[in-house]
C-alpha cells in the first residue's frame, strides 16, 4: 500500500513541490446505485478525488446532487456500488461491516448538523465514545478526553448533559468527540446548520484553529459563507463532479473577518 | 471492565424511565415470587399429607368394618355385619408375614365421673394397639394382656379425656362411670396427646383420639357385647358388630402388598355384602407422591406462564425502548459500535431488568411462610368459621420452600432477560446506521 498510485499526487497548489503527502482520503470513480423498488437511482455516477492530509475542503451541491450521499460512503456508513475509497492506506471498497464499524471508531471524527450527542451521558463520557468501542477505557484516555473538553472550550462543564448545554457548547463537545480518535480527518456535516452567526463563526473558528493544527477537514455544507472558510471546494452535480477550485488564501481571510464581523454586530 | 462499563450505561439508560423500568421489574419480580410461592405452598400441603399418611404406618394394613348398603340390610331388627373374632383369628393363624394383629371394637359413649360428663369414644382392644397406632404412655400404664386374659374393668384415658373428666385430680385410681352400661372402670394410665391421623380420600376419615377411652377388648366383648343400641330422639338404632376394624402390622415394607393380596382373598366372602374395607397406607403413600408430582409439576406450569408473561413485558418495552432510542443507536454506529455492540447494549439492559425482578422476587419469595402464617393467623382471628370450614390439610399448610426453587427462579429470570431481550436487541442491530441517524 506504500506504493498506492493515488497517494502523492496533487496537483494543488497549497502544498510544496516536491515533498509527498499522504492522502488523508482518496476516492476513484465512486458510483453509488440505489434501488428504489423498480427504479435505480444512480446517486453517484464516478467521482474521483484526493484529500491530502492538512486539507480543508468543502462539498457543496445542491440537493440531488449527491453530497450525502458521498459524506456516507467517506464515512464508512455505507458501501459504494463501485470504485474504490482509501481512508490513508485502507481499501474501504473491501471491507465487512465490522471492519466498517473499526474504522468509524479509530479513524473517522463526525461532527453533524444535528450534534447527535447521546443525551444520557456527561460531556467526557460522550466524547469518550469512540474509545469505548475500541476498549480504551482507562485513566488515560479520560483525561484525553478531559484535555479535550478544556480544548473546546468546556473544561468547566466535564459533568453536563447535552441538555443542559446550549447549541454551541454541544457542538464544541461533538467536535471534542471527533478528535478523540485522531482521525484521518473530520468529517462535518452542515455542522453550523443548526447555529445563528455568532455561535457559527465561533465554531468555524475553532475549525480554523485544528486546520492549522494539521487536522484535516472535509465538511458538507450548501452555505456559501461556510465554504468560503475552506481552502478548497468540491461542488457536486447530479452524481458528477462539477468543480474542485481552491479558495485563495486572501478571499478565505476575508470571509473570516466579515463573519467575526457580523458576530459582533449581531451582539 | 469494558462490561462493567456496558452495565453501568444499561442502568443509567434504564434510569432514564425510571417507572417504566419498575413496572417491567415488577413483571419478573411477580413471575419469580410466584414460582417460589407455588411451589413452597405445594410443598408444604404435600408435606402435611405426607406426615399424616405416614402417621398410620407404612407398614400397617388395616380391615375396617363399614356399614353396608341399606338395600343389602335387613328390612327390619338388627343385621350383624364387619369382621368377626373368628376371622381375626383366622388371619393371625395363616398369615405368615405378620408381626402383630390389633383388634378393635369402637363405641361412641357418654362418660361420667361425679357431674362432669363427656361425649367420647369407647375403644376395646389389646395391648398392640398402643404400638401400632403410636400413643404414648403419659402416666400408669396402658392396658396388659393380664387385664385383658382377665376381662378387668380398667380403662386407658386420651390426654383430652383426662383433662376434662379431671381437672383437678389425678385420675389413676379413679373410676369413670359409663351411664348407658350403668358400669364403672378404673383408671390405670393416661396417654401423651397425639395428631389427629388424617382422612384419606374417601376411604378413611379423619381419625381423633382425642376423646378415646381405651379398655380390654374381651372386658368389652364381655361387659357391653356386640350389640349396641343407640338412641337418638325418640327412635332407637342398633349395629351388631363383633370388631370395627383388625389393623395388621407386617414385618418389612416389602411384606405389606403380597400380604394385603392375601388377606383380601381370605376376606373376600365380605365382598358381597361390602361390609369391610382393607386400607394399604403404603398405597395411599405413593399414591400421595404421585398426586404431588403432578401438582408441583402444574404449579411449576402456572407459575412458567406469569413468567412468561413478564418475559413478553421485556421484550415489549425493550421493542419500546429501541425505537425510542433509533437516534442513539445510529450515533453509536456512526462512532464505531459494531453489530454485537448494539446487541450487548440492549442485551445488558434487559438481562438487568430480569435481574433485579429475579433477585426481588427470590427475595420476596423467601417471605413466603411468614407472611401466609400472618395471613392465616388474621384471618383466622377476623373469620373463624371461614378457616374452620377449610380442609384440614389447607388449615395446618406451612409453606416449605424448596431450595432447589431459589437457583432455578434465578437462571429462569436471567434467561426470560436475554431470550426476549434478543430480539429486540437485533432488531436494534440490524438498523442502517445512515437510516437511524435521520430518526427523528
Amino acid at each position: 500500500m506504500q506504493d498506492n498510485p493515488y497517494q502523492v499526487t496533487t496537483a494543488h497548489g497549497f502544498c510544496m513541490a516536491g515533498t509527498t503527502v499522504k492522502n488523508a482520503c482518496s476516492i476513484r470513480n465512486l458510483t453509488k446505485e440505489y434501488v428504489l423498488k423498480s427504479e435505480t437511482v444512480r446517486a453517484l455516477r464516478g467521482v474521483s478525488f484526493d484529500v491530502p492530509e492538512g486539507d480543508y475542503v468543502a462539498i457543496m451541491g445542491p440537493s440531488g446532487s449527491g453530497k450525502s450521499t458521498l459524506l456516507n460512503l467517506l464515512g464508512c456508513l455505507d458501501q459504494a456500488t463501485s470504485g474504490e475509497l482509501y481512508l490513508g492506506e485502507d481499501n474501504v471498497s473491501l471491507m465487512t461491516d465490522d471492519e466498517l464499524a473499526e474504522i468509524r471508531s479509530r479513524r473517522i471524527g463526525f461532527v453533524f448538523q444535528s450534534y447527535n450527542l447521546i443525551q444520557q451521558l456527561t460531556v467526557v463520557e460522550n466524547i469518550q465514545v469512540p474509545l469505548y468501542y475500541q476498549g480504551r477505557l482507562g485513566a488515560k484516555d479520560r483525561q484525553r478526553c478531559i484535555e479535550l473538553a478544556k480544548r473546546v472550550g468546556l473544561g468547566n462543564r466535564l459533568d453536563h448533559r447535552p441538555t443542559q448545554l446550549s447549541g454551541g457548547q454541544q457542538q464544541r463537545v461533538a467536535i471534542a468527540r471527533s478528535l478523540v480518535n485522531d482521525p484521518y480527518f473530520i468529517l462535518a456535516d452542515e455542522a453550523t446548520g443548526n447555529l445563528d452567526s455568532k455561535t457559527t463563526a465561533e465554531i468555524l473558528a475553532l475549525f480554523d484553529e485544528l486546520n492549522e493544527e494539521g487536522r484535516t477537514i472535509i465538511m458538507v455544507t450548501h452555505e456559501d459563507e461556510v465554504a468560503e472558510r475552506a481552502k478548497r471546494v468540491i461542488r457536486l452535480r447530479d452524481g458528477l463532479l462539477q468543480s474542485d477550485e481552491q479558495n485563495a488564501p486572501e478571499d478565505r481571510k476575508a470571509a473570516a473577518e466579515r463573519a467575526m464581523q457580523l458576530a459582533t454586530e449581531v451582539a | 471492565m469494558l462490561f462493567l462499563r456496558t452495565l453501568k450505561l444499561g442502568v443509567k439508560s434504564l434510569m432514564l424511565h425510571p417507572l417504566r423500568s419498575l413496572l417491567t421489574v415488577l413483571g419478573i419480580f411477580i413471575g419469580v415470587a410466584s414460582v417460589i410461592w407455588l411451589l413452597a405452598i405445594s410443598e408444604g400441603i404435600s408435606r402435611e399429607a405426607q406426615r399424616q399418611i405416614e402417621s398410620l404406618g407404612a407398614d400397617t394394613i388395616m380391615i375396617r368394618s363399614v356399614e353396608p348398603p341399606s338395600e343389602k340390610m335387613a328390612p327390619s331388627g338388627v343385621t350383624p355385619y364387619g369382621l368377626t373374632r373368628e376371622e381375626f383369628d383366622m388371619l393371625v393363624r395363616t398369615i405368615p408375614t405378620l408381626r402383630t394383629a390389633v383388634p378393635i371394637r369402637e363405641i361412641k359413649r357418654t362418660f361420667k365421673y361425679k357431674d362432669r360428663q363427656i361425649e367420647g369414644r369407647l375403644v376395646g382392644s389389646t395391648p398392640d394397639y398402643a404400638e401400632v397406632t403410636r400413643l404414648q404412655v403419659d402416666r400408669g400404664h396402658f392396658i396388659t394382656d393380664a387385664e385383658n386374659f382377665l376381662r378387668e374393668p380398667v380403662c386407658v384415658l386420651a390426654s383430652d379425656v383426662a383433662a376434662r373428666l379431671f381437672p383437678y385430680e389425678d385420675p389413676i385410681g379413679k373410676r369413670v362411670y359409663l351411664p348407658e352400661h350403668t358400669d364403672y372402670y378404673r383408671v390405670v394410665g393416661v396417654l401423651k396427646f397425639r395428631n389427629d391421623s388424617a382422612a384419606i380420600g374417601g376411604s378413611m376419615e379423619a381419625q381423633s383420639f382425642r376423646d378415646d377411652i381405651y379398655i380390654p377388648i374381651k372386658t368389652l366383648q364381655q361387659r357391653i357385647g356386640d350389640t349396641v343400641v343407640r338412641r337418638a330422639g325418640a327412635s332407637f338404632s342398633g349395629e351388631q358388630i363383633e370388631l370395627n376394624q383388625i389393623t395388621l402390622t407386617v414385618q418389612s415394607i416389602d411384606d405389606v402388598k403380597p400380604t394385603a393380596e392375601l388377606v383380601q382373598a381370605a376376606l373376600s366372602h365380605h365382598d358381597a355384602m361390602e361390609d369391610i374395607r382393607v386400607i394399604v397406607p403404603l398405597e395411599l403413600l405413593e399414591q400421595a407422591q404421585t398426586t404431588r408430582m403432578m401438582f408441583m409439576v402444574f404449579m411449576g406450569l402456572v407459575a412458567a406462564i406469569s413468567l412468561l408473561v413478564g418475559g413478553i413485558g421485556i421484550m415489549n418495552i425493550m421493542l419500546a425502548t429501541v425505537t425510542e432510542r433509533t437516534r442513539e443507536i445510529g450515533i453509536r454506529r456512526a462512532l464505531g459500535a459494531k453489530r454485537r455492540d448494539i446487541i450487548w447494549q440492549f442485551l445488558v439492559e434487559s438481562a438487568v431488568l430480569s435481574v433485579v425482578g429475579g433477585i426481588t422476587g427470590i427475595l420476596a419469595g423467601l417471605a413466603c411462610r411468614p407472611v401466609i402464617v400472618l395471613a392465616r393467623d388474621l384471618i383466622s382471628s377476623a373469620y373463624p368459621e371461614t378457616i374452620a370450614a377449610l380442609p384440614e390439610v389447607v388449615r395446618n399448610v406451612t409453606p416449605t420452600i424448596v431450595p432447589i426453587s431459589i437457583p432455578i427462579a434465578f437462571f429462569i429470570s436471567i434467561a426470560v432477560g436475554i431470550i426476549f431481550g434478543l430480539f429486540p436487541a437485533v432488531r436494534a442491530a440490524q438498523m442502517n446506521p445512515i437510516e437511524a441517524l435521520r430518526h427523528e
